[in-house]
């Protein structure tokens, strides 16, 4: 066993961890004033710079929030049609329909986020304008409700996976017990399925909210002047500024420890 | 005019010294051309390589390509910034670096000093752009210059009257508020800069990349209070000209490149400079120091300096030639007259892109200025 994990533990130790540690390190590091090159002259600017502005804090409030909102978007989406599919639909259109809303996995991302960019584009009186304002005159245009939606659709398929797979495990004696106790559908729901399903929800939560906090390219397809904390990682690189957009970068690292470190109390792992 | 040569003396003296401490200059030049590789990996501006793909009239590539062997391959740096970043990967041997790039270049040591004798092309450049300080340090000339021009004001044409001042950029009763469009760069601030030099004279601002604490302060809340009427920050040449064709943006800072793309699209625009003085820019091929390409990168630099192609590359991006003789053979006659070629006294009130620095580059000793590192971080700010 062991010689059969050992390579890939090896992998994982020095080309995941070890890149990450030395992520860290550098963000330690200072530019040369002149020539704008990193040297390894150790100082604390670029993280005092990255956690002691008021800016970066309500950045990284808002990146939180887009990542939340996006979870929050999926779940909803995943929900009734993972149920349906695991309960309600005949088995012959079971497969279809899974096949059906995993379908977009097999297109591109940058296709997809073009393709909302499509619907989405705001025009202006001069005239232009996406498919929204097309169909019912009106678009949110480029911003944070474009960039919620764009994201809920592209991560969408991961926490439908999960949710139905929750489903999936539950055991129908469950309901029917629920059912010959009095229970309504809506009481079994909350009482006997939520709670069940509750790891699968954290397993699928932590694709859609990790994959949207670490996002910038959307943001920059349909963000407009919409900035999250991938954005300003990206912007301190090609300054370039290498130091500060590793110190950036503990922000999502330290956030997304203890989104885990939650998650995995709420038995997403024992699910994967 | 003074104070001006002790800039240049100061930012040239701190090069040097750098040089001399670190012994990280680019090495020596190049003495003898040889044979071309077959290939030469370029940085450039969106515009500065054409082979016909944008518009088959459009191709300066080929017949180098054709008479040398050199194959070209390009990789468009959308900033300053970025271009520097993409030459410290050292997989490029060529790059047409603006003055807010040279001396970062130069000071690393990421390209290296050219010998002129290997670029004929080079004796019938304007002597107004040769031995600058953003191109030669020390007498030691690192690139031959390309071109140089200013930044413009793309306006829709059926938004109403053609704007002229960059005050329609900023005041918050624009008539364009909501539909602006600003360059997404650091180097962006200077812009601000010449607006408080247009409306708030007391702060005293000569030069928009010397700017102290308090000025620097009064740019960035210049930008602050822009900041609810820009429907669009543009850091890729295609954003804006996308935004311009979809007419979600009315009016902007452009180059004129990006003015000739969205026009061939359909859009309904067109490019003014406003009266207050612009920032510009004025570029020069740098050969890198780990070139693996050199004697190709001889080549093209010598090709891109060649009246034919520099008049078609000065024509496509809207620019002033560095080539004396490309002015007779542009497609339009007036090309030179209109971006002012030989006009120095126009390019006196351009402010070419440059790096900011402590030392301020108006000759002010009683301050220190806002380095080019805090440009960064407040930009970042600004836009996060």
């Amino acid at each position: 066993m062991i010689g059969l994990l050992g390579a890939p533990l090896a992998w994982l130790l020095v080309v995941y961890v070890g890149s990450l540690a030395l992520l860290v390190v550098s963000a330690f590091f200072s530019l040369d004033e002149l020539s704008g090159r990193v040297t390894t002259d150790p100082t604390l600017d670029n993280v005092a710079e990255a956690f002691g502005e008021s800016a970066y804090w309500s950045l990284v409030a808002r990146s939180v929030g887009v990542a939340a909102a996006v979870t929050v978007a999926c779940l909803a989406l995943a929900l009734p049609s993972a149920y349906y599919v695991s309960r309600l639909a005949r088995p012959w259109a079971k497969r279809g329909l899974i096949v059906a809303m995993l379908l977009p996995l097999w297109a591109g991302y940058l296709v997809k986020a073009f393709g909302l960019r499509a619907i989405f584009e705001p025009g202006s009186e001069v005239g232009g304008g996406g498919l929204l304002r097309a169909l019912v005159g009106w678009s949110p245009g480029f911003g944070y409700a474009a960039v919620i939606a764009t994201l809920a659709y592209l991560w969408y398929p991961y926490m439908l996976l999960s949710v139905y797979a929750g489903f999936e495990r539950l055991p129908e004696s469950l309901l029917d017990a629920s059912a010959d106790l009095g229970a309504g559908s809506l009481r079994t729901f909350r009482s006997v399925v939520m709670p069940m399903l509750v790891p699968s929800i954290a397993a699928g939560s932590i694709f859609t909210f990790s994959l949207s906090l670490g996002d910038y390219i959307t943001v920059k397809i349909v963000g407009g002047t919409a900035q999250l904390i991938g954005n300003i990682i990206e912007r301190a690189l090609l300054a370039p500024n290498q130091p500060l957009a590793a110190a950036f970068t503990i922000w999502p690292i330290g956030i997304m420890i203890a989104y885990l470190s939650v998650m995995g109390r709420l038995g997403a792992f024992e699910n994967l | 005019m003074n104070k001006r040569v002790r800039t240049i003396l100061a930012v040239v003296s701190g090069v040097a010294l750098l040089g001399a401490c670190g012994g990280d200059d680019g090495g020596d030049a190049m003495s003898e051309l040889g044979d071309g590789e077959g290939q030469v990996n370029l940085v450039a501006w969106a515009g500065y390589v054409e082979d016909g793909s944008t518009d088959p009239a459009v191709d300066w590539v080929s017949d180098f390509e054709a008479a040398t062997g050199c194959e070209v391959n390009v990789k468009i740096g959308n900033s300053s910034d970025e271009m520097v970043e993409l030459m410290r990967s050292g997989e490029y041997d060529a790059v047409s670096a603006s003055g807010d790039a040279t001396l970062r270049l130069i000071a690393a040591g990421d390209v290296a000093p050219v010998n002129l004798d290997l670029i004929p092309n080079y004796a019938d450049v304007f002597e107004g752009l040769k031995d600058k300080p953003w191109n030669t340090v020390d007498g030691t000339p690192y690139g031959v210059p390309h071109g140089r021009g200013a930044n413009l004001l793309v306006y829709n044409t059926e938004a109403g009257a053609a704007p002229s001042s960059i005050v329609d950029m900023f005041s918050p009763e624009s008539p364009y508020a909501g539909k602006i469009s600003v360059y997404d760069a650091p180097i962006y601030i200077a812009d601000a800069a010449i607006y408080l030099m247009a409306t708030q004279p007391e702060l005293g601002i000569t030069n928009p990349y010397a700017l102290d604490q308090t000025q620097f302060d009064a740019a960035i809340a210049a930008l602050e209070a822009q900041k609810p009427i820009v429907g669009q920050y543009w850091a890729l040449y295609t954003d804006q000209q996308a935004a311009l064709e979809a007419g979600s943006v009315t009016l902007g800072t452009t180059w004129q490149v990006i003015v000739n793309l969205a026009k061939g699209n359909g859009a309904k625009i067109d490019a003014t400079l406003h009266s207050e003085g612009a920032t510009g820019w004025s570029d020069t091929w740098m050969i890198s120091s780990k070139a693996k390409h050199p004697n190709c990168a001889y080549m093209w630099l010598d090709h891109i300096i060649s009246p034919q192609a520099n008049a078609g590359v000065a024509e496509w991006f809207g620019e002033a030639p560095s080539n004396a003789k490309s002015c007779a053979l542009t497609a339009n006659p007036d090309h030179c007259t209109l971006f002012h070629a030989e006009d120095e006294d126009y390019f006196s009130n351009v402010y070419y892109w440059t790096t900011p620095t402590k030392e301020c580059l108006d000759g002010r000793t009683d301050v220190e200025c806002v380095p080019f590192s805090e440009w960064v971080n407040a930009w970042n700010k600004l836009r996060a």
